[in-house]
């Protein structure tokens, strides 16, 4: 599924060369439950972001689903990511203007689905995460976890293979985040790919596949029985 | 994107910044309206005129005793060249051209006229029948001078629409002897009213045949000749004929003018023409600071929504996305503004030409048209440099704000 191969990322700021990502070797397979640890400036994010796409590694190659992905157009990869890459943000990114079900169906819209056509995938998500009654709400009229899970709903629309989540209990409460959780594991459960980056070591604990990062390297990588 | 998909985004975006929204909308509407107001003025300005001339005929040949044009010394230094005055019998050999299809002398003067206790000064035009075809003019009652010899001085007058009010009030007029300096006459007809013709006012006039009025004047001299020409491409001929004719007569001086409606007319027309085009240039820098503006709230609408652009990228929009979306927010925003300062405009022009119903204003298709493509132009282009920045944000640094 996911195979980086002698991954750096090396970012330059002012005079300063700062390796974000070294030698990264990382293989993840379909279905994998994975979480990413590590402290502040670790490269934990960054290797997130390459991973989704967002951010090209300085060098190293990277295959997604058994295609190099490295030498993508902007464009490519943006088709790339939507089709194939679920993102949930630790600030969940709702567009404040549009109602839960329009943030879910961004995806849809930019991909050119018709609206009627939409409408009943966006219901079936809405039911999936139980937030059908918040369909019509903005963001500010929704509670934290709420808020989450209709990002993890835009995230999922699509039916990607992967889903990466960046933080995504940081800014919830207990409550909250142990039911954001839940339902990031019942999507894993149904077979999606799930990479989890945070700070919490309970959370982290909780994945199958644990990896450490310390300065850009990763120096721990064990998949618990 | 399906297109409606698109439209929809962008209307939420604009409606989100309601303030933004109507800032721009203002802007180009202002610039737009004063671009329909001001080149509507320019060209009713240029259509009054135009409109004067033609009035007159385009056909129109008017000969002026004297020449503008001398080369060299004042015209009294230039000895035994005199100008001559212009006769009656100079405007009778005109007619005997084929090219000519009407000529009417004319001499002007003022005189007292009174009827009964009320008097007035009033202009009086002595002229023939033909005048009245050669000029366009209509009658509202009675009838125009009678075609008789040129050299009879026939006791009869027609009087302008706003003489007769003065003189005559409610009394009927016609058939009614007038008082018109020492002599007498009597008003044979009313001419219509037809507002201002270029230098005289037809409704406030008396005309009597010319030979009246070389008695009333006590002068032999013509002000000038209106001729006709049998057609309008009769005209450089008819005007050459009139100029050979006259130095026969006036032995071999050439010592007229020939002014062609057709010149003077063409000339207003383009001294006009571009009037109307630099009021409308002058207009159109207020649709580049409308545009200027469109870019500025455009690059701070972006700055405030840039979580929103890199969310966007991140669930997979294309850099071309982006730019669509916020090319079609620019370009609503200056249509929508521009529309509104259309029905501003022609709201504005309505009022002037309620206000000044003598001026024909109304914005020309043109410049209506020119509004709005610059109006969108200006939106696509100042547009532009801030949806490609849009398209190139970083998606990460974006979305690393909260």
């Amino acid at each position: 599924m996911i195979r980086l191969e002698e991954i750096d990322r090396v970012f330059e700021v002012g005079d300063q060369r700062v390796q974000a990502l070294n030698d990264i070797n990382l293989h993840v397979e379909p279905g994998e439950y994975l979480s990413i640890m590590g402290p502040s400036g670790s490269g934990k994010s960054t290797l997130l972001n390459v991973i989704g796409l967002l951010d090209r590694p300085t060098s190293g190659r990277y295959f997604l689903s058994g295609n190099d992905v490295t030498s993508l157009s902007e464009d490519a990869l943006a088709r790339t990511r939507r089709a194939d890459i679920g993102f949930v943000f630790q600030f969940f990114h709702l567009v404040p203007r549009l109602t839960a079900a329009e943030n879910i169906e961004l995806p849809l819209m930019l991909e050119g689905i018709a609206p009627a056509e939409r409408k009943p995938r966006v219901d079936e998500v809405l039911d999936a995460l139980d937030i059908r009654d918040r369909a019509h709400h903005r963001p500010d009229q929704l509670s934290g976890g709420q808020r989450q899970r209709v990002a993890i709903a835009r995230a999922t629309i699509m039916k990607p293979a992967i889903l990466l989540a960046d933080e995504p209990t940081g800014n919830l409460d207990q409550a909250s985040g142990k039911e954001v959780i839940d339902t990031l594991e019942r999507l894993n459960a149904s077979g999606i790919t799930l990479l989890i980056v945070t700070h919490d070591q309970q959370l982290g604990d909780r994945a199958r596949r644990y990896v450490k990062m310390v300065d850009g390297r990763i120096v721990t990588d064990q998949t618990r029985g | 994107m399906i297109t409606r998909d698109i439209l929809r985004f962008t209307f939420g975006a604009l409606g989100g910044n309601r303030v933004r929204t109507a800032l721009i909308l203002t802007a180009m509407a202002i610039g737009v309206a004063s671009v329909v107001i001001l080149t509507s003025l320019g060209d009713g300005a240029r259509r009054f005129v135009v409109g004067e001339f033609a009035s007159l005929g385009t056909d129109l040949l008017i000969i002026i005793p004297g020449r503008s044009e001398t080369a060299g010394a004042a015209p009294a230094l230039i000895v035994g060249a005199t100008p001559r005055d212009l006769t009656i019998d100079d405007a009778a050999a005109l007619t005997r051209s084929s090219l000519i299809r009407r000529v009417a002398p004319i001499t002007i003067g003022a005189a007292s006229a009174s009827w009964h206790e009320r008097e007035r000064e009033i202009a009086v035009l002595g002229s023939t029948a033909e005048l009245l075809k050669v000029r366009h003019w209509t009658m509202s009652q009675g009838r125009f001078l009678p075609p008789d010899d040129a050299d009879r001085a026939a006791p009869l007058c027609v009087i302008g629409a706003k003489v007769r009010k003065e003189l005559f009030g409610e009394n009927p007029a016609l058939g009614e002897w007038m008082r018109l300096g020492d002599r007498r006459c009597q008003v044979i007809g009313v001419l219509a009213t037809e507002g201002r013709s270029i230098g005289m006012d037809v409704e406030d006039q008396v005309i009597i045949p010319v030979a009246s009025a070389q008695i009333l004047f006590n002068s032999p001299a013509l002000f000038r000749i209106m001729a006709q020409a049998s057609s309008r491409e009769a005209v450089p001929k008819a005007r050459q004929f009139v100029l050979d004719t006259i130095r026969d007569r006036h032995q071999g001086e050439e010592d007229i003018t020939v002014v062609t409606q057709d010149a003077v007319l063409a000339t207003f027309d383009k001294i006009l023409q571009a009037l109307t085009l630099t009021v409308a240039g002058i207009a159109a820098i207020s649709l580049a600071v409308a545009g200027i503006l469109i870019m500025n709230v455009m690059l701070i609408a972006i700055a405030q929504r840039t979580a929103e652009i890199g969310l966007l990228k991140a669930v997979g929009a294309t850099g071309r996305q982006i730019i669509i979306l916020f090319m079609t927010e620019a370009a609503m925003l200056s249509l929508s503004g521009a529309l509104i300062g259309l029905l501003i405009g022609e709201a504005g022009s309505r009022t002037i030409g309620y206000l000044y119903p003598a001026l024909p204003v109304g914005a020309p298709l043109w410049s209506v048209v020119t509004a709005l493509i610059v109006a969108l132009l200006t939106g696509l282009l100042f547009g532009a440099m801030p949806a490609r920045r849009a398209a190139r944000l970083d998606p990460i640094q974006a979305l690393s704000r909260r």
